[in-house]
Order: C-alpha cells, then sequence, then structure tokens
C-alpha cells in the first residue's frame, strides 16, 4: 500500500473511529456506568462491522489519469465507490436503476452507467469522470459547448450528460450507427450528423428541466454544425 | 442489496464446475440487469461468479457462411459488426432498438438471452408473484397489465420476455451453443426460452449450472432486406409494447419464404409459424401481409388493459412486411 492508498483508507474509517472515540472519552470524564455501557455497545458494533470487512476486496483502477487503491464489498457499485470511497462526487446518482444517465462515466473511453456496475469488477480498468474531463483551467470543448448553448437549467443530469456526449463524438468518428441511422452499411458523420441521430444517441441521458434543445445544441457546436439558438 | 462472495472465474469449465455445485450462484458479466435485480432483492445469490474476462469475445465466420458470435460479445459490437449489418440487419436494428448506448457497452449476448421481465409485480417484492416466488399467486392477470402478454400465457403468468436482440434472433433461427457439466450443447433459439405454463420461475430450458458460451447464426440468403419495428410509448430508450422482426424472400412478386417473429406479447420471443407457412407462394401485397397478420394473432388473448396490443401487433406485421418487400431498411 503506497502512502496515497493509505490515506485514502484511513479517511474511510476514520470518521466512525472518531466518533467511537469521543464517546468513549465523553462517557469517561461526565456520566455514569450506563452511559459507559452504551458507549462500550457503540465501540463492539465498530468491531463487527470490521469483522464483516473480511469480505473486502482489494482493487486498483486508474482514475482520471491517477492510480487508486481502494478496499471494498463486492457489492458497492462503481457510482457508489466513485462518491463515498474516493470522493468524486461529480457523477450523480439519479435513479440508481440505469434509467437516467445521471451516473455515466467512461470505461476504456466506452460510456457506461456506473450505478449497474460493480466496483471490483473494473480492477485494473482505466475510468474517466467529469471531473477529469478539465484540462487544467481549459474545459473540454464539450463542457465549453455546453455553457455556450445553455445545455442545462439545475445542472444535475449534466456530468452524466457531458460525458455521453464526449462519448458520442468518439462513437460516430469510429463508424457506429444507431437505430435511427439510415442505412446501415454507410456511417454517419459527424458534420451531417442529424438531430434526430444526436437525440437517439443521447436518449440514455434524462435531463428533468427538460434542457434537450440546449443539449442537442452543444452537440452540433462541437460537430462543427452551427445550432440554432436557444431563442429559435 | 445483500453481500456476496465473488470471484473470477479462468474458464468456462471452472464457472460451470463452481455453479454446478453452488446452486446458489449466479454467473455476472455485463450486469446490466442482474446488478438491478440484486439491488432489489429479486436475486439473493451466495456468490457471483465473474465471467466478464473469459475468451468468449469473438465474431467468427463459420464454414457454411454463417456467423459465431462468442457470448460476450457486448451488444454494441455486435450491433455495429459489419458482417451483422450487411448481412443480418434486422439483428443490428434490433439490437440498436434497445435499451440505450451506455447499456449496450455493458451488455453481453449471452446476459441478453438471460433477461428477466420487467413486470411491474416481478420487480415489486410486495407483491406476490408466481416467477419470483412460485406458488404465490399472479397480480398482474387482475391488475394493471397494459404490458402483458397476449399470447402464450397461463394462469399462473402473463409476464412477456423484454429482450429485443433475441426476437431477431428467433426469426433467424440461430443457436445457443452452452456449456455443461459433463459437455456442451445446442439449443435451437425456438427450444431456449420457455412458456410459462405453471412453472413460470423459469425463463429457459437451461439446465443447472449451464453456461452459455455462443449464439451461432446459421447464413440466410435472403436475410438481407430484413426489418426490427418497436413500437414503445416513447421514441427511444424503453421496452417495446410490440416489435416485430420481419423478412420475406421474394421471386419477383411471389412469395417463398417469410420469417416473422414479435416482440413484447408473450413470455419468449414469439415465432409466427403459420403466418410464415400462409404466406409461402402468396403474391406479395396488401391484402396477402393483412391476411398473414391475422393468421399470426388469430390465437391471442387480451387482459383488461392490453387488448391494442392485437391490433398494434397485426399493424407491426403488416408494415415490417411491406418494408421488407421494398428492400428493407427502417421500417
Amino acid at each position: 500500500m503506497n502512502e496515497e492508498d493509505k490515506k485514502l483508507s484511513i479517511k474511510q474509517k476514520s470518521r466512525r473511529i472518531f466518533l467511537g472515540r469521543s464517546l468513549t472519552a465523553a462517557g469517561a470524564a461526565i456520566a455514569g456506568p450506563s452511559m459507559i455501557q452504551a458507549s462500550q455497545e457503540y465501540t463492539d458494533q465498530e468491531s463487527a462491522m470490521a469483522s464483516s470487512a473480511t469480505g473486502e476486496t482489494t482493487l486498483q483502477l486508474n482514475i482520471n489519469g491517477q492510480s487508486q487503491t481502494l478496499s471494498i464489498e463486492p457489492r458497492v457499485t462503481l457510482l457508489d465507490a466513485l462518491r463515498e470511497t474516493l470522493g468524486l462526487t461529480g457523477s450523480k446518482k439519479g435513479c440508481d436503476h440505469g434509467q437516467c444517465g445521471a451516473c455515466t462515466v467512461l470505461i476504456d473511453n466506452q460510456r457506461v452507467y456506473s450505478c449497474l456496475l460493480l466496483a471490483v469488477m473494473q480492477d485494473g480498468k482505466t475510468i474517466a469522470t467529469i471531473e477529469g474531463l478539465a484540462n487544467g483551467d481549459n474545459l473540454h470543448p464539450v463542457q465549453t459547448a455546453f455553457i455556450d448553448n445553455d445545455g442545462f437549467q439545475c445542472g444535475y443530469c449534466t456530468p452524466g450528460q457531458i460525458c455521453a456526449s464526449v462519448a458520442l463524438l468518439d462513437e460516430v468518428n469510429n463508424g457506429a450507427v444507431s437505430y435511427v441511422t439510415p442505412d446501415l452499411n454507410s456511417t454517419p458523420q459527424l458534420a451531417s450528423l442529424s438531430e434526430t441521430e444526436i437525440k437517439e444517441r443521447l436518449s440514455g441521458n434524462l435531463c428533468r428541466c427538460s434542457a434537450y434543445n440546449g443539449i442537442v445544441a452543444a452537440v452540433q457546436q462541437v460537430t462543427g454544425q452551427t445550432p440554432l439558438s436557444p431563442a429559435n | 442489496m445483500k453481500n456476496f462472495a465473488y470471484s473470477r472465474v479462468s474458464s468456462a469449465e471452472e464457472a460451470v464446475d463452481r455453479s454446478t455445485r453452488d446452486h446458489n450462484a449466479l454467473y455476472i458479466a455485463g450486469g446490466t440487469n442482474l446488478v438491478d435485480r440484486l439491488k432489489a432483492f429479486l436475486d439473493e445469490p451466495n456468490q457471483l461468479l465473474d465471467i466478464s474476462r473469459l475468451e468468449m469475445k469473438r465474431i467468427e465466420s463459420t464454414s457454411n457462411g454463417g456467423l459465431k458470435i462468442g457470448a460476450l460479445v457486448t451488444n454494441t459490437d455486435l450491433a455495429n459488426h459489419t458482417e451483422v449489418r450487411r448481412q443480418y440487419p434486422m439483428l443490428s436494428r434490433a439490437i440498436l432498438s434497445g435499451a440505450s448506448q451506455q447499456i449496450r457497452n455493458m451488455a453481453t449476448v449471452g446476459g441478453n438471452l438471460m433477461q428477466r421481465t420487467r413486470c411491474s409485480y416481478y420487480y415489486d417484492t410486495a407483491f406476490a408473484c408466481n416467477k419470483r416466488q412460485p406458488n404465490t399467486g399472479c397480480p398482474a392477470i387482475n391488475g394493471v397489465n397494459r404490458t402483458h402478454a397476449i399470447l402464450g400465457a397461463s394462469e399462473s403468468c402473463v409476464a412477456v420476455n423484454p429482450s429485443d436482440m433475441s426476437v431477431a434472433l428467433a426469426a433467424l433461427d440461430a443457436i445457443v451453443e452452452v456449456q455443461g457439466e459433463q459437455s456442451q450443447r445446442e439449443i435451437s433459439f425456438a427450444d431456449f426460452h420457455r412458456l410459462p405454463g405453471d412453472t413460470p420461475n423459469r425463463d429457459t430450458h437451461l439446465e443447472p449450472g449451464e453456461l452459455i458460451t455462443a449464439v451461432i447464426l446459421p447464413p440466410l440468403s435472403f436475410a438481407r432486406s430484413g426489418v426490427y419495428l418497436k413500437l414503445r410509448d416513447r421514441a427511444s430508450y424503453a421496452f417495446a409494447l410490440v416489435s416485430v422482426a420481419a423478412v420475406l424472400d421474394l421471386s419477383g412478386e411471389q412469395i417463398r419464404n417469410a420469417r416473422i417473429a414479435l416482440g413484447g406479447v408473450a413470455h419468449k420471443p414469439w415465432r409466427a409459424s403459420e403466418a410464415e407457412a400462409f404466406l409461402q407462394g402468396k403474391t406479395a401485397n396488401q391484402s396477402t401481409f393483412e391476411q398473414a397478420a391475422d393468421i399470426a394473432l388469430q390465437d391471442a388473448q387480451p387482459l383488461l388493459y392490453n387488448g391494442f396490443k392485437v391490433d398494434l401487433s397485426k399493424r407491426a406485421i403488416r408494415r415490417a412486411l411491406a418494408v421488407s418487400a421494398r428492400g428493407g431498411g427502417i421500417a
């Protein structure tokens, strides 16, 4: 375990340990026996959780260019590992059932729903989240296009929408077809990608504010097309 | 979800061996349906056997001109494969009509065959369900059954199979290759999924421990004009109310052969064999297609809220056949 990993592992457990110790200290200082007993039970619960953690597995992920090692139960989803264990809260939990797209991240450059993936199965993979798209203070062109075209309102679905749009560009460049592609033997080009194609290809990301016109315009801008102004 | 032991297996044989010894183990690959079921407490396995890194990710030509598709090929890779797009467009289009790009990137061919119904009563553990818990009853039969079966259902279960890909595979007479404890075997697609009868807890004819290793597409000279038409409550990212995979083999105006399979109407992909037989030798026109559609739905038994599916299915068949007769494309 390297220094960075130790810090992560400490960060996960430190709050519970702190709470347990504070209760014990407070009990010893000011309370009678019953409260000391209560604090003892709390500490026992802590050790029970620690023993169930024998089911934890250690895995290594490359997230936004950084190698991360984490220990988690097999049932932890990639989304929960990102948000709760690693503190990367950019990927959002919307439905948690693969129906809304707010948790979309890129694994080995392919867009996926992190809420339906077990983190343990991603061992060794390369993951990009919304936090990793910008280059320092320079936004990714898709991020800029979302701002330019009002591609959001409340912003909750936006990290997923942007990750999905980044992948969409790659997919079209690689010749991927969609359900609405008129001729499956003739692959669409980004410069002439129709609005119908963009909507179909982004249908896995819902926007409760219905900022869809702005989202489509943002994608059109990145493909080099001239989007309609939002007022139209 | 309940916790479980997790292990990564290194061969199909190891997977089958371990699964045969522990009937509470489940295979996991893409996990797009299984992880959701685990979250809903529909499945509570002791252990998950991760097969996702096994070598079953290739699409190969077979000696007779068909294709052999590894069970771990993703839905995306299969739909985009050049030969699938060219030779079996109904399969590409069926896969692309299902789920979303994110799910298709994760989901595998084998897993697609194993996905379970999205019946809302099956999904809600507050309700009884013969599929989830045998002999507890079926609230869907007299409940909100707008999305349920009109063909092949039973007193025990009116759920439908949710897969689009399977509808095309049924029309194409695919073969499922499975690895069992003792040996490999091949199952014709028509015999892979099953009707509910009084044991709706079983979706397929797989034996305990058996693992899907590949799906084989036999050559079909006329499949290039095949179409897949999917009708649903919104334009994309929704399960089918009714879907049709259809193709005609024409000699001039005359129909030599036809394939029709329906989705969203039964517990398994529904092959309309009688309608196919009727079409042989007939002239390809609207009146012929209308008669074929009537035959395909003649045994339909709609429930209180899904009567619309009968007419919708007939219209979908007519349109799909007409588009195939014109050479295929978007229906």
